[in-house]
């Protein structure tokens, strides 16, 4: 027997899910995550944070989370019946359905001249702080425990002292002429 | 029934527009207030980290408009404390032009000649460093070697940072934890205290109304310190003289918000909003190739892979800085860093099609955000910004706790602003994907429009009442008394980074204020030195003043 459809906001957490792993894709957690598509290997924004960066009342986002939620669903069995695709009930329609056709849906959501645009720009935007800057974490942290945006990104830990220097900043030489027209104060004439 | 509080100037914004002005008339003798929307941050408070509430969202605003969003300061110093201090002087020709508006958009008495004088008093205020080539990032050095190679120049760029305190941290956008910038909160800002002024921060002035005696009073509310979104008292201060400086994307809004009681505004405020022409690329660089093409290695072996190292931009290619090219299609090309955060989510993939700011292949480039070199293109645009209906409060409604807003603004660029910005793109195409050193694409316009850290010409100076909201002294047409000494005065895009200017011309409205100020029988005088005491540049710039004292 198939177990019920998650309602509520366990729902809530997969849509979200499945919305920021649209945005930074990451690869499932088990075998059987739904929420996350297995688009690609490595932590995605799922990992790295995003539900909680957008439950942090901080974003402003995490009033409107449900509605957010709900609305991304109803869009996502529009779009399926514009495709003539049957969704798997056991889901949320957006958690339903496949990488390619979320990636479509989020596409028209955020296009210029969608009403809802800004919405939904907001909701990318955090889930895409979660990644590339661990915005929920003090930086220092977020990267001694192994944050996978930060770590993707390749970010350089900081020194013991929690603060970032680089002695080693310049290739120490002139690597250009400069422009005829530049006076002595270092200007554009 | 409690008095009203009175002092002689309000000053509403401390950025480099609001801290000149209140330098030199609290220096003059007058008493100042300095009304400042964000927080008073220094040294410690300058965190190295992402984590919303650090300083790095208390201190500046990201304002989503449609068409165009704006990346200003929001604390004591303003824009001072989060740029990266590039104090470039504009080209000669920026003065020149005309825009859309069929005559010169700057008026008869500003050319690059009549302001130089001016352009030195700030020199002489704020310690700007020539940068030589021992101080240039890896990532400026990579912009220079590969102009270079593609037959173009590239000059070091001059920037107020002290480099013998510059640990090249990149985190200046969060506000400088080791005092290497030298923002106001080094000079103008503590010499303003010194004489009297007095700066109150976490003031965030809505509308403005005038008294029966011609006097003007500022209505403000104050923001909670973490929350900014709720306001936690409110007050009224009466002044002879205002001077406004809010920033290019919140001056207009204030005016809008006190036209009702003031009277109508002239037609420029609000309007002819230019965002500096920004746009910035993203090249991928092929690690490979920059060492068997540049022959650049750095001291770990590696070629490059250094985009979290430096001190923002240090590099510019002026070579389309060329006064006999037309409008429009004059532009520089500036290295720069843009931190994660706010510096990823609009990259675009090279060689993608259609659209790719999120996704599969987002995340590969991502991944070698080591190998990131950022150009940041300051085009002439054509003053395409319009501001809506003032919101609430502020100049945002505010959606997060600090730094994210949606505003008024709406800009739909023209074709020359267009043109430009794909003349911008080839000519980074041309310098960077040459013999195969990178992959470069442009951020794209349609998440939150272009995106300008720049914004300017908002209520601009100029000769033409029906094109210019101030004269060539900065009053405001038809409301003697209130002054504009920021970003939104300069009238359109300078190609090259604007604090220079802005500073430059607020030091030039100094005279016109205080002449003013006098006839409004304030105890001020003109003439104060350079914060820490310089006079050469005062002098130099002394044969102009009473010309521009003349009421």
């Amino acid at each position: 027997m198939p177990s019920p459809a998650p309602e509520g906001r366990q729902a809530t957490t997969m849509t979200l899910e499945a919305f920021a792993d649209t945005i930074v894709p990451g690869e499932k957690r088990s075998p059987d995550d739904r929420a996350i598509a297995g688009a690609t290997t490595g932590g995605g924004a799922v990992q790295a944070g995003a539900l909680e960066l957008l439950e942090w009342d901080a974003t402003g986002l995490s009033e409107a989370l449900d509605d957010l939620a709900s609305a991304l669903d109803v869009h996502a069995g529009a779009l399926a019946a514009e495709h003539g695709l049957t969704l798997d009930e056991d889901v949320p329609p957006f958690v339903a359905l496949p990488f390619e056709h979320r990636t479509e849906l989020v596409q028209r959501l955020t296009l210029p001249g969608n009403p809802e645009k800004p919405l939904w720009v907001s909701l990318a935007l955090f889930c895409n702080m979660a990644f590339d800057s661990a915005a929920h974490m003090h930086t220092a942290d977020a990267i001694a425990q192994g944050h996978p945006g930060l770590l993707a990104l390749g970010i350089e830990k900081p020194g013991p002292d929690g603060l970032w220097r680089f002695d080693h900043y310049s290739y120490g030489r002139p690597l250009a002429r400069l422009h005829p027209d530049t006076t002595p104060s270092g200007s554009p004439a | 029934m409690t008095s009203t509080e009175r002092t002689d100037v309000l000053v509403i914004g401390s950025g480099f527009g609001g801290a000149i002005a209140a330098y030199h008339l609290a220096a003059g003798g007058a008493k100042v207030v300095v009304l400042e929307r964000g927080p008073w941050l220094t040294g410690e408070d300058f965190d190295q980290d992402f984590k919303l509430g650090s300083s790095y969202t208390r201190a500046f605003d990201f304002v989503v408009g449609e068409g165009m969003s704006i990346l200003g300061g929001n604390c004591v110093g303003g824009g001072s404390v989060v740029y990266f201090a590039a104090m470039p002087r504009a080209p000669r020709f920026v003065f020149e032009r005309h825009g859309s508006i069929g005559r010169r958009m700057w008026p008869a008495a500003v050319n690059r000649d009549t302001l130089d004088p001016w352009y030195d008093r700030v020199a002489e205020s704020i310690p700007i460093h020539q940068n030589t080539w021992n101080d240039v990032s890896y990532a400026g050095g990579l912009w220079a070697a590969a102009c270079n190679h593609a037959g173009r120049t590239a000059n070091p760029v001059p920037a107020a940072i002290d480099p013998t305190q510059c640990v090249n941290c990149n985190w200046m956008m969060a506000g400088c934890r080791f005092d290497a910038k030298k923002s106001l909160l080094f000079t103008y800002l503590p010499a303003a205290l010194a004489h009297g002024a007095q700066i109150r921060p976490l003031h965030e002035v809505q509308h403005i109304t005038r008294t029966d005696d011609g006097a003007y009073q500022v209505h403000y509310q104050i923001v909670d310190d973490e929350d900014y979104r709720i306001t936690t008292g409110s007050g009224t201060i009466e002044a002879k003289i205002i001077v406004l400086a809010a920033g290019a994307g919140a001056t207009p809004v204030i005016l809008q918000r006190s036209e009702p009681h003031l009277g109508t505004m002239p037609n420029a405020v609000g309007r002819y909003f230019s965002g500096n022409g920004e746009r910035l690329n993203t090249a991928i660089i092929n690690e490979d190739r920059v060492r068997e093409v540049l022959g650049l290695e750095r001291e770990n072996g590696l070629a490059y892979e250094a985009n979290q190292i430096g001190k923002g931009p240090v590099v510019a290619n002026w070579d389309r800085l060329d006064g006999s090219l037309p409008e429009f299609e004059r532009f520089s090309l500036e290295q720069l860093y843009f931190p994660p955060g706010l510096g990823t989510i609009l990259a675009q993939v090279p060689g993608a099609e259609g659209i790719s700011w999120f996704g599969v292949d987002k995340k590969e480039i991502l991944k070698r955000w080591r190998s990131w070199l950022i150009i940041f293109q300051m085009i002439e645009d054509n003053n395409e910004g319009v501001f809506g209906p003032p919101p609430a409060r502020g100049n945002a409604d505010r959606l997060s706790q600090q730094m994210l807003g949606v505003g008024r603004l709406r800009y739909d660029p023209t074709p020359q602003t267009l043109r430009a910005w794909a003349l911008a793109d080839a000519e980074c195409k041309d310098i960077l994907e040459r013999d195969g050193l990178a992959e470069v694409a442009a951020w794209t316009n349609d998440v939150v429009g272009a995106y300008t850290v720049h914004p300017l010409s908002s209520c601009r100076i100029g000769d033409d009442p029906a094109t210019s909201a101030l004269d060539d002294r900065h009053e405001l047409r038809g409301h003697p008394g209130i002054f504009v000494t920021d970003g939104s005065a300069v009238p359109g895009a300078l190609t090259v980074n604007p604090a220079m200017t802005i500073s430059a011309l607020a030091e030039r409205a100094i005279p016109g204020i205080v002449a003013a100020a006098q006839e409004r029988g304030i105890d001020v005088t003109y003439g104060a030195p350079a914060p820490n005491g310089g006079v050469a540049a005062r002098r130099a710039a002394a044969p102009l003043v009473p010309e521009l004292m003349r009421r």
